[in-house]
């Protein structure tokens, strides 16, 4: 599914550079639940940004289901982003004048899906999150929980290969992230493969494998053994 | 091709961001209402300026007689110097390039009376182009023709003040008006743009006034108009050549100023021409103030748009949108702010002016208007600098990492 190979990251800073990622090896097959884990400053964003397409890696290879990435004109990457991710972020990012439903419907009406297709499949995965009710209403009168549901469905709209998400209970508190994650997993064992970025133990620990960076390159890469697993079954 | 979901999102942007469509369309709005109003009152100046000066052509010359002051080639001075036919006639043949229209004039004093109406009227006697000379204007019937001279017909045209005083409600086409006791049949009524003494005027053929008159060909005064493609240097040329063959041809001394007068509009019309041209240097700098003053507004909220704008393009990109649709539902969204802004300024400002225009005669302000292609082109001008300005950010935004636009907060 995911073949990263020496990828090399480095941000200039001044007149020096920062070296950001330093020869990460990664490989992801279908249907894994990885967490990347680090403090901050240890490069798990950057190597998310990378594997969406959201920034290029200076050297190494990243071939994304069996598809080289790299040297992307802006308008392939577009594409690539449209028909092969979907993301999910901390804070949310949909946009504010759209409903619901529009805003889930937005990956589709990039895709050329015409309008009435459109809504019914927003409809539909705004269901899967449990937020049909809701489909008319804006961000600013949903609670987080809400909009990240709406942010997910969002993800899923496009039907990509692989969701990416950056701390995706960064902002909602205990029992929120634990719903969410509930869902994430629920995702997961339909087969879908996700890959996200978390400081937070108990997150990570509620994923199938563990990846840990630290200064840019990974010290630890385990499996979450079956029992340690921490399912939620609300 | 028509992309129905495209301007479906755009028209969504415009009507779920009001406040910001609403700011920036004022902007175009109110630039717009101010060049249209700021044009038109310079334009009503000028107007005023042109109205003043509009009655008589300002090409024209004037040639008068007068008595010699100065004694030359042996003649005393005090001679009396009469313009005759043989001189008009001179006239036409020396400069007949130059001429655009050409008449004498002879004046005189008459009374006139219709059945139990009569009153005192100046008599002119001209040829046919003096119509155009004095840009007499027909409300009825004709004016002098050349037939008219060839058989001295005993025909008038007169003003519409002498039609009112005389025939009161009367037709007076094809009526006879007693001049001093000769019947003369009315052939035309005439109106003119000066004032009304203008229009007391009675005119009769330059021959037939001649021959009743004291049977000579005495002429008073020869009025012309030059070519109007002469410059100013051409024109006041012309007039001193007419003034030195003329010296010559009734053997007057060079610097008598009296015997041969010519009269010549041009150096009249330089003053007024300076003005105007200085008026329209005004106008120009106002138009392009507000203009100025206009594109730096919309520029600068288009960049703030933009930057406003930044994380949508954010999620917009990581969602699969390529760059040139960004910038394209950027650029639209302002040109159809622009565009509808720019028309309701418009037709706030030509509003205004018609509103206020009559009123505004008083302050030397006629007519003020402005020519609909020039709001046009300022408004294309608006909405070319704004769609530009937007270009410039939003092609800068579109090509920006979408998770750089996404942690601006």
């Amino acid at each position: 599914m995911l073949e990263i190979k020496e990828l090399h990251k480095s941000y200039p800073i001044g007149d020096s550079s920062l070296h950001v990622l330093k020869g990460i090896n990664l490989s992801v097959k279908e249907g894994e639940m990885v967490a990347i884990m680090g403090s901050s400053g240890s490069g798990k964003s950057t190597l998310l940004n990378i594997i969406g397409m959201l920034d290029e890696a200076d050297s190494g290879s990243y071939v994304l289901d069996g598809i080289p990435i790299k040297n992307l004109t802006e308008k392939k990457a577009a594409l690539y982003r449209n028909r092969f991710l979907g993301f999910i972020f901390q804070s949310f990012n949909l946009i504010n004048y759209k409903n619901a439903l529009e805003n889930v419907a937005l990956p589709l009406y990039y895709q050329g899906v015409k309008r009435k297709e459109r809504q019914e499949q927003a409809m539909f995965y705004l269901e899967k999150v449990g937020l049909a009710d809701w489909a008319h209403h804006l961000p600013k009168e949903l609670s987080g929980g809400q909009n990240q549901r709406v942010a997910i469905a969002r993800a899923l709209a496009a039907n990509p290969k692989l969701l990416l998400a950056d701390e995706p209970t960064g902002a909602l508190d205990t029992h929120t992230s634990y719903d969410l994650m509930a869902f994430i997993q629920e995702l997961n064992d339909e087969g879908k493969t996700i890959l996200m970025v978390t400081h937070e133990e108990d997150i990570a620990n509620m994923c199938k494998r563990i990846v840990k960076l630290r200064d840019g390159i990974i010290m630890e890469d385990k499996l979450v053994e079956l029992d340690s697993r921490i399912t939620c079954l609300i | 091709m028509f992309d129905l979901d495209l301007w479906r999102e755009i028209f969504q942007s415009i009507n779920k961001n009001r406040t910001r469509s609403i700011l920036s369309g004022f902007t175009v709005t109110f630039a717009i209402l101010l060049f249209t109003i700021l044009f038109g009152i310079a334009n009503g100046l000028k107007n005023t300026f042109k109205e003043a000066f509009a009655d008589d052509a300002a090409n024209a010359i004037f040639v008068r007689s007068g008595r010699t002051t100065k004694a030359h080639k042996g003649l005393q001075a005090g001679r009396r110097i009469q313009f005759k036919n043989e001189d008009f006639d001179y006239m036409i043949d020396e400069f007949d390039e130059k001429i655009e229209f050409i008449t004498a004039r002879i004046y005189k004093n008459v009374s006139a009376i219709y059945r139990n109406e009569h009153n005192t009227y100046n008599l002119r006697a001209v040829h046919p182009d003096h119509q155009y000379l004095e840009r007499t204007i027909m409300k009825e019937g004709r004016y002098i023709n050349q037939n008219d001279l060839n058989n001295k017909t005993k025909v008038v045209v007169i003003g519409r003040l002498v039609a009112k005083d005389l025939f009161i409600k009367e037709d007076p086409i094809g009526k006879y008006l007693n001049l001093n006791g000769i019947q003369y049949k009315v052939v035309g009524v005439f109106k003119d743009e000066g004032n009304d003494n203008e229009e007391r005027l009675i005119y009769m053929p330059v021959t037939t006034a001649q021959q009743i008159y004291g049977n000579n060909d005495y002429i008073d005064q020869i009025n012309l108009t030059y070519q109007p493609e002469m410059n100013f240097d051409q024109a006041i040329r012309f007039g001193n050549d007419i003034t030195r063959k003329l010296k010559n041809r009734f053997s007057v001394a060079n610097s008598d100023q009296r015997a041969i007068r010519v009269f010549n509009m041009a150096s009249q019309t330089q003053g007024v021409s300076k003005m105007n041209a200085v008026l329209g240097i005004i106008i120009l700098i106002i138009g392009l103030g507000t203009l100025i003053a206009g594109i730096v507004g919309i520029s600068n909220i288009m960049i703030f748009i933009v930057k406003e704008r930044t994380k949508e393009i954010g999620i917009r990109k990581s969602l699969g949108a390529t760059p040139g649709s960004i910038v394209s539902i950027i650029l639209i969204e302002s040109i159809i702010i622009t565009t509808v802004a720019g028309y309701l300024g418009l037709l706030i400002g030509v509003g205004v002016l018609e509103w206020i225009g009559p009123s505004l005669k008083d302050y030397f302000i006629t007519d003020p208007a402005v020519k609909p292609s020039i709001i046009i082109t300022a408004t294309l001008t608006l909405i070319g600098a704004g769609a530009l300005a937007g270009y410039l950010p939003a092609k800068k935004a579109s090509n920006i990492k979408p998770i750089v636009a996404l942690r601006n907060d």
